[in-house]
């Protein structure tokens, strides 16, 4: 263009690497078009503001630029028609809408009907032959003449054919078509059923393949899914149980293991400490994206099937129940083939899904890590193979028949009680079983509801665990096995469990606080509520500093310590066991818990005689006098000898069956013995608290003083005595305290403050959320400009056609005033004249 | 006086009663009686006769004394909690008090706080800090470069009832270093302030005082979680982890 219509925006230096965009200018052309768009839009606007009367533009897509002038054109019409329909003349019954074709009226193309259909025919002759046409439609004479003169030459010299002859004719074709067709499918058929027996052989063979004709195989025969395909799910399971790396020696297993457990090891002292708990937030979790799209424990360690021991393959018995589950899994597999095998159609929606999820996205990597290692691995598999079948074998029948009886696949059930019915009236390994089942079918990687449910089943799961252990009888044994596969969906569902988790203790504390503040103190809750705090140790690190479930944990149950009375022996029980829960929870991080200690000397105290002299203060839920002293006093001699130590059943918690006063006396001596118990091992886990011993000032004074060893029976003597020890045998050592030194506050200096640039034309130094505020806030403040710009530019353009307007207005005022005093001049001109003349006359 | 009308008549006597009164200084006799009892009871009383002290230019021999008796183990755990730190913290607000006995009061508080719950930790270690800020010659109990090298015992006498003669000041606070172990990671954060100088502005207890348990769980309930950790020791049923210690003592 015109240079002298550019301007250009010189750059001061040259930047590598940054794009120019607005280096070159064309001021006087954007300059009219401004103007032009102002002329368009505000000037109208302008023009128009005292008007009342508005002209619309009411043609159909006028101003439409997307629809084409075709389709508008269709658009009118339709429209056009659609206003005319209503609007017939009701008298005149005669009258017909012309019918048209192409724009030609139809009553006239019917009168030249031969020759248009001639001509589309033979332009045509798609999907309809003309024989098949001629056929079924009986066709014209005409027609038929038309088609005999075009086409066939042959025919045209037999040209006297009768009808049936030539429908005799096609007909005999089509079969034979009918015939080549069925016949080419067979011999497909035929070649892949080959292929599939030559693959089979090859397999047994060796089982080694190169890849790539593997996976041309399976092109060939990805139309049909059959025992190929089932050989590859095969194939597919089997991997599951199979490593993909070279055979580890036992070393590097061992070695390896050991390093994984250095490293979780190592993140939990982290947490314990709580050092980072600002500093970085996102802590790496310790399970990968693959752990949890594969479902599977990620503790449960299957590479004990592959580790060798004196040439046979080394298989841990006390691993006995992740074996049985890893068993079921492949069970399960087989299973799943023959129920295939029996009846295709049977088998649900889901399962297809599985296969299909399974046999495509497995298909390759699996195949590939097979080949990889099959090679030398087909001793091996014949090895597990066998164990498998005698593990299989030893499975108890009644169990195999339980599982003949249930489903394969089961729907997460959407409430509770479904889930409860569900369960309602199985064993426990059958609960188990459906339990894995439902993991398995919705798996949250086939389809994508699936998470939601199987969160929800971890919240029903807790729910039917607190109902068995609310019920008469607690079925703690079922709780027991249970826990795995909670355990299994916690390690899917980190965030879900623990939400879920810390709901119930809500509710639990909810429910505590208001008993508490409507008659001032609590009961301890039920045998539920202890399970679930067992069942949080499981699934949680309790030593992390801090932790969204094990800390409302530890504030609940100091609560259920200090809070809630202690009346009669189960609350005994109760208290103690959540003093063993606190114990184990700070086992590892070395917590102190002042509450425990207070409670351990409450329960000593009431195993005392009551009027003895005091040394030491119990505290709160406990009283020094009142009518539930004595609670653990023994005072029957024969009681106190034929007693023996012996675990509580938690039972005992919820009902007290034996009511013979020997047995109860026996359950305070063990509660007695478990708290000696509990006492050293508080001893042996605060023994490096540098206030030691007044902690234990109080229970010292009252084991030694006041509690009449002598009196129990030897084997309660030794836990006396344990505990006693621990608490002595500490050395006492005060090392006075002193105060970290204050970090120097830097002086503030003019030294430029170096900051590495990591990338260029950027603001460093911040987080993503930040850069992103930063660039939103500049953003706007570009737009807000442009904006003030362009009403600001508006302005101008008004004020120009207003000043227009004006001096337009002034000039023709001048003008006519002008030409006014023109003509008044003219006319006092010729009046003067007139008068002159009249003078000189 | 039964013990449940004592307590009704002293929880409203400071408000309700005294302000009504022509000469309030009648009422000296009942609370001093009331002051002597022990218990939640004096603790009660220490209102009404703060009043009659501030007020009405009571002179009461050995306040401070008594004062300090009244601090065991069951002020952390009832209900008056509250009510008694306020005019604890009232009466020690003084910086004319001499050192020893704030240090006695501050070793005592930290010896009793061994068995309170959380929720009262977190309002008395504050407490003890705005004591420190008063009264800077306590600084020793926790600043001590040059004492000796290792005691072999606490040279605090809890059993003293006399302030001046209990060797707080000889002392240092160790407790409040066994409580940096605490469970609840507020208290531990808390306990671990003293391990630095302190800094010039006094902590506002007056939130802190009616904190509750159920505030304090459900404060950290509705905490939002953002990465949760998981358990890597595997699980093989409820009583089944190694070393347990229900295994030992409880049974399915």
């Amino acid at each position: 263009s015109n240079p002298f219509e550019v301007k250009v925006n010189r750059q001061k230096f040259d930047i590598l690497g940054r794009k120019t965009k607005n280096d070159v200018g064309l001021p006087g052309v954007s300059r009219s078009k401004a103007i032009k768009k102002r002329t368009q839009t505000l000037l109208k606007e302008y023009k128009e503001r005292e008007k009342a009367n508005v002209f619309k533009d009411k043609r159909f897509g006028e101003y439409n630029t997307k629809i084409s002038p075709e389709e508008k054109m269709m658009r009118r019409f339709t429209l056009e028609r659609q206003q005319n329909y209503g609007k017939k003349n009701i008298y005149n019954l005669n009258e017909e809408e012309e019918l048209t074709h192409y724009g030609q009226s139809l009553a006239e193309i019917e009168k030249l009907n031969d020759i248009v259909d001639s001509d589309s025919d033979t332009e045509e002759g798609g999907a309809l032959s003309a024989e098949l046409t001629a056929a079924h439609f009986g066709g014209g004479g005409g027609l038929l003449r038309k088609k005999a003169s075009s086409a066939q030459q042959d025919e045209e010299e037999e040209k006297p054919k009768s009808r049936k002859e030539l429908i005799e004719e096609m007909i005999a074709r089509s079969k034979q078509e009918k015939q080549e067709r069925q016949s080419r499918r067979e011999s497909a058929l035929e070649l892949t059923e080959k292929l599939d027996n030559d693959w089979k052989e090859i397999q047994t063979l060796m089982a080694r393949k190169p890849p790539k004709s593997e996976r041309k195989d399976k092109e060939v025969e990805k139309p049909k899914p059959d025992e190929y395909d089932m050989i590859v799910r095969e194939l597919g399971f089997e991997m599951k149980a199979k490593p993909s790396e070279r055979m580890k020696t036992e070393e590097e297993l061992a070695k390896e293991e050991q390093a994984r457990l250095q490293k979780l090891e190592a993140d939990r002292l982290r947490r314990m400490r709580g050092i980072d708990e600002q500093a970085n937030k996102k802590k790496p979790s310790h399970i990968s994206a693959d752990d949890l799209a594969d479902g599977f424990i990620l503790d449960k360690d299957d590479r004990h099937l592959l580790s060798y021991k004196d040439g046979k393959i080394n298989i841990e018995n006390e691993e006995e129940k992740e074996k049985d589950e890893e068993e079921e899994e492949e069970e399960d597999g087989k299973e799943d083939n023959e129920n295939e095998e029996e009846s295709e159609e049977e088998s649900a929606n889901e399962e297809e899904e599985e296969v299909a999820a399974d046999s495509h996205s497995d298909l390759e990597s699996d195949l590939e890590s097979e080949e990889e290692a099959a090679g030398n691995k087909e001793q091996k598999k014949h090895n597990t193979n066998e164990n498998e079948s005698q593990n299989m074998k030893k499975l108890d029948p009644k169990m195999e028949a339980a599982k003949s009886e249930l489903p394969y696949t089961f729907a997460v059930p959407e409430s509770y009680e479904k889930f409860k019915s569900l369960l309602a009236g199985r064993t426990v390994e059958q609960q188990l079983l459906i339990l894995e089942r439902i993991q398995k079918c919705n798996h949250p990687s086939l389809a994508a509801g699936n998470k939601e449910k199987l969160e929800k089943l971890f919240g029903f799961l807790l729910e039917y665990i607190g109902d068995l252990a609310t019920l008469d009888l607690p079925e703690l044994r079922t709780i027991d096995r249970l826990v795995l596969p909670l355990c299994n969906l916690c390690q899917m569902f980190p965030e879900a469990a623990s939400d879920r988790m810390r709901f119930i203790l809500r509710d639990a504390a909810h429910d505590m606080e208001e008993v508490v503040e409507v008659k001032g103190r609590a009961a301890f809750p039920g045998l539920d509520t202890l399970i679930y705090l067992k069942i949080i140790s499981l699934l949680f690190p309790t030593s992390d500093f801090r932790h969204p479930v094990v800390t409302p944990a530890f504030i609940y149950m100091s609560q259920l310590l200090t809070k809630c009375r202690i009346t009669t022996l189960q609350d005994v029980i109760k208290g103690l066991f959540i003093c063993c829960l606190f114990l184990e929870y700070v086992s590892l991080s070395r917590r102190f818990v002042p509450e425990l200690i207070n409670f351990l000397l409450g329960v000593l105290h009431i195993s005392l005689p009551k009027k003895q002299a005091q040394g030491y203060t119990v505290v709160h839920p406990f009283t020094p006098v009142g009518k539930n002293l004595e609670l653990l006093l023994v005072s029957d001699k024969k009681d106190l000898d034929s007693w023996q130590k012996q675990n509580l059943p938690l039972s005992v918690v919820t009902k007290l069956k034996e009511t013979s006063r020997t047995e109860i006396n026996h359950i305070r001596l063990s509660c007695l013995a478990l708290c000696f118990d509990l006492i050293k091992k508080c001893a042996a886990l605060y023994e490096s608290l540098p206030s030691f011993h007044e902690i234990m000032h109080p229970i010292r004074i009252l084991l030694t003083q006041h509690l009449l060893a002598n009196d129990y029976p030897e084997k309660m003597q030794e836990w006396y005595q344990g505990a006693l020890k621990e608490i002595e045998n500490k050395d006492k050592r005060y090392i006075p305290l002193i105060c970290e030194k204050k970090k120097p506050v830097p002086l503030k200096q003019y030294t430029p403050r170096i900051v590495k640039v990591l990338e260029f034309g950027r603001t460093q130094g911040s987080s993503k959320k930040e850069q992103e505020r930063k660039q939103l806030i500049r953003k706007h403040k570009r737009e807000l400009k442009g904006a003030i710009r362009e009403i600001r530019k508006d302005n101008q353009f008004l004020a120009r056609t207003q000043l227009s307007e004006v001096m337009e207005r002034d000039a023709a005022r001048k003008r006519k005033v002008k030409e006014l005093l023109g003509s008044l001049a003219t006319q006092e001109g010729e009046w003067k004249a007139m008068k002159r003349k009249k003078g000189k006359n | 006086l039964p013990t449940g009308l004592y307590k009704k008549v002293l929880v409203i006597l400071h408000d309700s009663i005294l302000p009504y009164m022509n000469e309030p200084t009648l009422m000296i006799d009942f609370l001093t009686v009331a002051y002597g009892i022990g218990g939640a009871i004096s603790l009660l009383a220490l209102n009404g006769l703060f009043i009659l002290i501030h007020q009405h230019n009571l002179e009461y021999p050995d306040f401070y004394k008594k004062l300090y008796n009244l601090l065991d183990p069951s002020i952390y755990h009832v209900k008056y909690r509250a009510r008694f730190f306020h005019l604890l913290d009232l009466f020690l607000s003084s910086s004319h008090l001499p050192a020893y006995l704030v240090a006695a009061f501050i070793k005592r508080l930290s010896r009793l706080a061994l068995t309170a719950p959380p929720e009262a930790l977190l309002m008395v270690i504050p407490f003890i800090c705005n004591l420190f800020r008063r009264h800077p010659a306590c600084r020793l109990l926790v600043h001590r470069p040059d004492g000796p090298e290792a005691m072999s015992e606490d040279p605090y006498i809890m059993e003293e009832e006399e302030p001046s003669e209990s060797r707080a000041l000889q002392s240092c606070l160790w407790e409040i270093q066994a409580l940096q172990n605490h469970y609840h990671p507020d208290v531990a954060k808390a306990a671990a302030v003293l391990n630095q100088s302190l800094s010039e502005m006094e902590d506002d207890i007056s939130g802190l005082l009616e904190l509750s348990a159920y505030e304090l769980f459900d404060k950290e309930v509705k905490k939002k979680a953002t990465d949760v950790p998981l358990e890597f020791e595997q699980v093989r049923g409820l009583f089944r982890k190694k070393s347990d210690i229900f295994a030992e003592h409880f049974t399915l």
